[in-house]
C-alpha cells in the first residue's frame, strides 16, 4: 500500500481532547459530524482543508489522554491516510490500528518532514518519504498486523467468527 | 527464568499461559469488561458481528456516569438505548444513574478482585490498580470485540518502579505524590509501561488516598498501575462481598455465608499476583515523602506542575471538587475541613459532586454536605460532572477554574479559552473560599 498526501505538523502530547472534544462524545455520532470537528481545538483550518491521504505528523505521545475511539475515527472520516509520531499513548494507538488507520513509531522522519509538504509512505517497503530523504520504520508485530490486514478489529473479529 | 513483574504474572494468568516474556502479545481473557454511557456506540460496533448474544454478559460492567442526569435529548436517548441492551442481554452488573462513577462504583462493589484483569472503555481503569488488578483502558471497537469472543491481543508491558518512603506530610496528599511523579517525568513519562507503587509510604495510606495512584497514572501514559493488596485492601473488599454474600456465590463456586470475613480476606489473599523481587524494571524511583509538598498541575497540560506556592494569588472563578480521582469521602472529608464555618468567595462557584451515591450518604451522614452547602456550594449528582464538559459546571471563557480532577488539557472542560489548574481537594476548596488559589494551611484550613 501507498499512501502520498501533504504533511500537518503539530508538537508533542497532542491530547484527545484538542483532537476531538470531550462534549461531543455522545452527541456526535455521525461520520460527517464526527469529521468535521477533528482537531477543533489545536487547529481549526484543519477540517476544512485536509485532503484524502494527507498524514499527520505529531512528536511524543500523540494521542494523550481520554480513551475516545472518535480521536482515531475523525481522522479516518477525514481520509487521513497515516499519523506519524516520536511515540503514540496506547490507547490511541490502539483504536488507530483497530480502525485501519497507519500509526508508525519513526522519530527520524518526524524531525525531518517540513508541514505542508508532500509525504509518500510505502507499506510493503516500510519506508517514509520526503524531500529530506527517506526514512524507514520497524513492522508490527504479526498479531496485531492482522488486524490492519483485515482492515481494523471490526473486520477482524468478523471473519474470526465466521471460521469457528 | 528471570523474576516476574506483576505485569507479567497478571496478563500470564488471563491468558491461562504458565509465564509470558515482556514484549510478548498475548490473547487475554478479562475478568470484567467495563463501559459506561459509551455503551450504545458500543452496542452499534457490536450489533455488526451479527450475534444475538455477547458471549460474557457475566463479566460486563455497565455504569451510568459521564453525562448523568441526561442534560440533553440525545444524552437520554443514548442512556435508553443502553438500559434496553442490558435487560436484552440479561446484564446484572448495570448500575443506573446517580449510583456514582464506574471506577468508584465497581470498586465500592467489588467487582474487580486482586489478580484480576479488567479492561474497559475509559482512560482511567488503570484506577483498579488500588487493589491489585490489572486495570488499562481500550477502545470502544475493542470492547465490542471483547463482549463477541471474550478475548483481546494485549503487549506485556515493561515495568516502572516507585518507590515513596515515609509517611506523607500533613498538607501533602496523594495527589501531589502524582503530580510531582508526572512533574518530574513527564505526561509519556510512564509511557506504555505498568507502574508498580513500593514502599511504607504506600503501605501508610489509607485505601482512598492509594486510588488516587493508579487512577492518576492514566496522566502517566501508563498501561496499567499497581498497589500491593494488604489487609486492609481485603478488609474492604471482603466485608463488600460478604454484604452480597448470596449475589455473589456464582463467582466462587461456594456459599459465602457460611465464611467469616477473615476467612474470605484469606481467599482474598490467595489470589492476589506479587511481583518476584528479582524482577526487571526499565526504571526504578525513589521519593521519600518528608521531601514532597503541596503541588498544582497549570494550563494546559498535567506535567506543567509546579509548587502550590509558585502560582498563589492567582484568581480562579470556579472550583471543582470530584471525579473518580478525588471525589471519595477522604477527599469531602478534607475539603469540609477547610470550609466548615466560611463561604465561598464573592465572584467563586464552588461544585462538589461526590464520586458516587455511598460517598454521598456517607458526606451526609458526617455533615459534610452541609458543610459545603451552608458555605455556598453547590452539590451535584453522582457522577463524573463537568470533567470532560458535558454539563453541570462548564466555564465560560476567559475563566479559571481549580479542580481535583484529572486533565486540565485545553478545552477539556468545553471551551479553549478556560484555563484549569489541578490540586488536591483541601486546595481546592481552600481556593474557593480565597477566590485566589491558595495553600489551606495559611488560611488556617
Amino acid at each position: 500500500m501507498r499512501i502520498t498526501g501533504r504533511a500537518w505538523k503539530y508538537g508533542d502530547n497532542i491530547n484527545t481532547d484538542v483532537i476531538f472534544p470531550g462534549k461531543y462524545t455522545y452527541t456526535v455520532t455521525e461520520r460527517e459530524e464526527i469529521a468535521r470537528h477533528a482537531l477543533e481545538d489545536l487547529d481549526p483550518t484543519f477540517a476544512a482543508n485536509v485532503r484524502p491521504g494527507d498524514v499527520i505528523v505529531g512528536g511524543r505521545n500523540f494521542g494523550c489522554g481520554s480513551s475516545r475511539e472518535q480521536a482515531a475515527t475523525c481522522l479516518v472520516y477525514n481520509g487521513v491516510g497515516a499519523v506519524i509520531a516520536v511515540s503514540f499513548s496506547r490507547i490511541f494507538y490502539r483504536n488507530a490500528l483497530n480502525n485501519g488507520l497507519l500509526a508508525i513509531v519513526c522519530p527520524a522522519a518526524v524531525e525531518a518532514i517540513q508541514p505542508g509538504e508532500q509525504v509518500t509512505i510505502d507499506t510493503e517497503q516500510r519506508v517514509i518519504r520526503c524531500t529530506a530523504g527517506e526514512f524507514p520504520f520497524p513492522p508490527l508485530s504479526p498479531s496485531v498486523m492482522g488486524i490492519v490486514e483485515a482492515g481494523g478489529l471490526v473486520e477482524y473479529v468478523k471473519r474470526k467468527l465466521a471460521t469457528t | 527464568m528471570s523474576g516476574q513483574t506483576f505485569a507479567q504474572k497478571a496478563l500470564a494468568r488471563a491468558a491461562g499461559l504458565a509465564n509470558v516474556e515482556i514484549g510478548q502479545v498475548v490473547d487475554a481473557r478479562p475478568d470484567v469488561v467495563l463501559s459506561h454511557d459509551n455503551t450504545a456506540a458500543i452496542r452499534r460496533i457490536w450489533l455488526q458481528f451479527g450475534q444475538k448474544r455477547v458471549v460474557i454478559p457475566e463479566r460486563i460492567a455497565i455504569t451510568l456516569d459521564h453525562a448523568v442526569p441526561a442534560p440533553t435529548t440525545k444524552h437520554a436517548q443514548n442512556h435508553a438505548e443502553i438500559r434496553q441492551f442490558v435487560q436484552e442481554q440479561g446484564i446484572r452488573n448495570f448500575f443506573e444513574v446517580g449510583r456514582g462513577i464506574c471506577h468508584q462504583v465497581l470498586s465500592e462493589e467489588a467487582l474487580v478482585l486482586p489478580g484480576q484483569l479488567i479492561l474497559g472503555a475509559d482512560s482511567h481503569t488503570t484506577h483498579f490498580g488500588w487493589l491489585g488488578a490489572f486495570g488499562a483502558g481500550i477502545g470502544r471497537s475493542e470492547v465490542a470485540a471483547l463482549w463477541a469472543t471474550g478475548e483481546l491481543w494485549l503487549r506485556v508491558p515493561e515495568s516502572m518502579k516507585v518507590v515513596l518512603e515515609g509517611e506523607l506530610p500533613p498538607g501533602v496528599t496523594a495527589k501531589d505524590f502524582a503530580l510531582r511523579l508526572i512533574g518530574d517525568l513527564g505526561a509519556d513519562g510512564g509511557l506504555y509501561m505498568s507502574i508498580e507503587f513500593h514502599g511504607s509510604g504506600i503501605e501508610a495510606m489509607s485505601l482512598e488516598s492509594r486510588m488516587v495512584l493508579p487512577n492518576m497514572m492514566a496522566e502517566f501514559g501508563a498501561k496499567t498501575a499497581w498497589i500491593a493488596p494488604d489487609a486492609k485492601t481485603t478488609n474492604y473488599l471482603a466485608e463488600r462481598l460478604k454484604r452480597k454474600a448470596q449475589s455473589e456465590d456464582r463467582r466462587f463456586g461456594k456459599s459465602f455465608e457460611t465464611l467469616a470475613v477473615s476467612e474470605l480476606q484469606a481467599l482474598l489473599l490467595s489470589m492476589a499476583l506479587f511481583p518476584d523481587p528479582d524482577a526487571t524494571y526499565a526504571a526504578v524511583h525513589h521519593y521519600h515523602a518528608a521531601d514532597l509538598e503541596p503541588y498544582i498541575a497549570c494550563p494546559h497540560s498535567v506535567d506543567n506542575v509546579v509548587p502550590l506556592s509558585a502560582v498563589a494569588g492567582t484568581r480562579v472563578q470556579q472550583a471543582f471538587l470530584g471525579t473518580c480521582t478525588n471525589g471519595r469521602l477522604e477527599d469531602l472529608a478534607a475539603a469540609a475541613a477547610v470550609i466548615r464555618g466560611r463561604r465561598v468567595a464573592p465572584g467563586v462557584r464552588f461544585i462538589v459532586i461526590p464520586a458516587s451515591s455511598e460517598v454521598l450518604k456517607a458526606a451526609l451522614e458526617k455533615g459534610y454536605i452541609q458543610d459545603f452547602v451552608e458555605a455556598g456550594a453547590v452539590i451535584g449528582v453522582p457522577g463524573c460532572g463537568p470533567c470532560m464538559g458535558n454539563h453541570m459546571g462548564i466555564p465560560a471563557p476567559g475563566e479559571a477554574t481549580i479542580s481535583s480532577a484529572n486533565r486540565n488539557f485545553r478545552g477539556r472542560m468545553g471551551t479553549p479559552d478556560s484555563e484549569i489548574y489541578l490540586a488536591s481537594p483541601a486546595v481546592v476548596a481552600a481556593t474557593a473560599v480565597a477566590g485566589v488559589i491558595v495553600d489551606p494551611r495559611e488560611i488556617g484550613g
